[in-house]
């Protein structure tokens, strides 16, 4: 009982601990945007290096919701509605949730990580001595980078789908094309494009500052940044699908 | 001047990590323009002793004065301009891994003035000169040995020109030759420079070959300091095991134990206690 009611404490305050963290970045966010060139580098490093896996995935998951979505709605004799199905799905619901989870698992354990060997390495330490702050110098540009990287990510992984429905509806299973996309252009409105938007700065925002707050604050040996880079994907995952549970309630 | 100033003073420190007391009452006081070597025993909070002194860990009680500062009473902006006024060299370098050789020596440059580009590459390049690896600036820490890596990394922290020079075990780990290279830069850098070294370090016959004077932790205090030669005079136990490397004395072969006897005999090992 007594470590139970400990447990629940350490997660209150882990969670505490990490909003004071979010909030010191957002406090240093203004400065760290004098130096555009270390954010240009991290939106390549957190984006450019995970459009791939990025692309592959849309793809795949647009043409897995063509077939369901087709063989669902020719149930009830309305195929052309796939393209508003897979549309409304795709920008509301799997595109941010599903390129938060690929961002958590391929940029933010790549973050968690390399900030971990850096803490593990002395190389934050050997920045503090240079009279250097590593939250604004190392941490920030990090946090920006996938906080910009990740809304242009879902954005692609929506669009990529998009077209893999259609490959999947329109060119093998037969549905029209004109009333794929013309049903899609009449019914998917600015809300769910809204929706879509926030939910993934959200889920960008809250992925980024878990990765590095993880491997911020690791502890300094080969087992912690291991540690944190497994912390990264869980806790991710736990807060995005939690978040979108209570963005979604929001929009309605 | 019969009794300079010292640059680092330290005073009736106290500190505690973890629950146990690391210093009692420590006494200390670092001559200017001299190299120091502070040694002991591992565990005995050498490392922490540095980060006392550049602030990064906070005294429970007395204090540490730092070239007429208190680290741990400073704001953040001064802590970090008497920070710039030190250089400190890591066990491991602690080179940015992302930065080749060269921008890892301009790094506090680029951080911290607006020098032109040609005036940079000068500074950079005479450091990198006065080390020894002028040819290597191109290349990723990842290509460097850790001997070369760590004369970078002591190439970075004289790049400001620091009043005082710190070294966190510059041989842990290095072969012979390298560890001559590093021994003989402590020494040079310090005279050419005029900087004040502090070097922690446990190899007893080579930092006292290079030191002005050693200070010999245990138990939380200074137990004894002096010029080498006096170490080597000194007829107490703890610096004979020390500076002699003998196995058993005041820091004891075995670590705490029950009965030796009864424990092999199986008895229980609360009651033989």
């Amino acid at each position: 009982m007594k470590d139970l009611w400990n447990k629940i404490l350490d997660s209150v305050i882990t969670l505490g601990a990490m909003v004071r963290f979010l909030l010191r970045l957002i406090r240093e966010t203004p400065r760290a945007l004098l130096r555009v060139n270390l954010i240009i580098q991290q939106v390549f490093n957190a984006g450019a290096l995970s459009l791939v896996i990025i692309m592959l995935s849309g793809l795949f998951v647009g043409m897995v919701l063509g077939l369901q979505g087709f063989q669902l709605l020719r149930r009830f004799g309305s195929e052309e509605a796939l393209g508003t199905a897979a549309a409304i799905g795709l920008v509301k619901e799997l595109g941010p949730v599903v390129t938060a989870l690929l961002f958590a698992g391929r940029a933010g354990t790549a973050l968690a990580s390399e900030l971990g060997l850096m803490r593990a390495t002395d190389q934050l330490s050997a920045m503090e001595m240079m009279a250097v702050d590593p939250i604004q110098r190392v941490v920030v540009p990090r946090f920006l980078g996938g906080v910009i990287a990740m809304p242009l990510l879902a954005a692609i992984f929506s669009m990529i789908g998009i077209y893999g429905a259609q490959l999947i509806g329109v060119q093998i299973m037969g549905v029209d094309s004109g009333s794929f996309w013309s049903q899609m252009r009449a019914s998917v409105g600015l809300v769910d494009i809204n929706e879509g938007i926030v939910k993934s700065c959200v889920f960008g925002i809250a992925c980024s500052a878990i990765a590095v707050y993880e491997g911020y604050h690791a502890t300094p040996t080969a087992e912690g940044v291991g540690r944190a880079t497994t912390r990264t994907v869980v806790t991710s995952a736990v807060v995005v699908l939690f978040l979108d549970y209570l963005i979604t309630a929001a929009f309605l | 001047m019969n009794q300079p100033t010292p640059i680092v003073e330290i005073r009736n420190l106290n500190y505690a990590a973890g629950g146990r007391a690391i210093f009692k009452g420590l006494d200390l006081n670092i001559e200017r323009g001299k190299v120091s070597a502070i040694m002991g025993p591992s565990g005995t909070g050498k490392t922490t002793l540095l980060r006392l002194i550049t602030g990064q860990a906070v005294p429970d009680s007395g204090s540490v004065i730092v070239a007429g500062k208190e680290p741990s009473k400073l704001t953040r902006p001064e802590l970090y301009a008497l920070r710039r006024r030190m250089g400190m060299l890591f066990q491991n370098g602690a080179l940015l891994t992302d930065l080749t050789v060269f921008e890892n020596v301009a790094f506090p440059l680029r951080e911290h003035t607006t020098l032109p580009e040609r005036l940079i590459r000068q500074l950079v390049l005479t450091k990198l000169q006065a080390v020894g690896l002028r040819g290597a600036a191109g290349l990723m820490p990842g290509e460097l040995s850790g001997g070369m890596g760590r004369r970078v990394a002591l190439a970075r922290s004289i790049v400001m020109d620091p009043e005082i020079l710190i070294y966190d075990e510059p041989f842990a780990g290095l072969d012979p030759i390298s560890m001559g290279v590093i021994l003989r830069l402590i020494r040079r850098l310090n005279d050419a420079l005029g900087l004040t070294s502090i070097v922690v370090s446990h190899d007893v016959l080579e930092i006292s070959s290079v030191a002005d004077m050693v200070f010999l932790l245990s138990g939380g205090k200074v137990v004894a300091g002096g010029s080498p030669h006096e170490m080597d005079l000194n007829a107490s136990q703890i610096v004979r095991q020390f500076m002699g490397g003998l196995a058993d004395g005041p820091v004891a072969f075995h670590y705490p134990a029950p009965d030796y006897f009864g424990e092999l005999l199986g008895r229980d090992p609360e009651a033989t206690q």
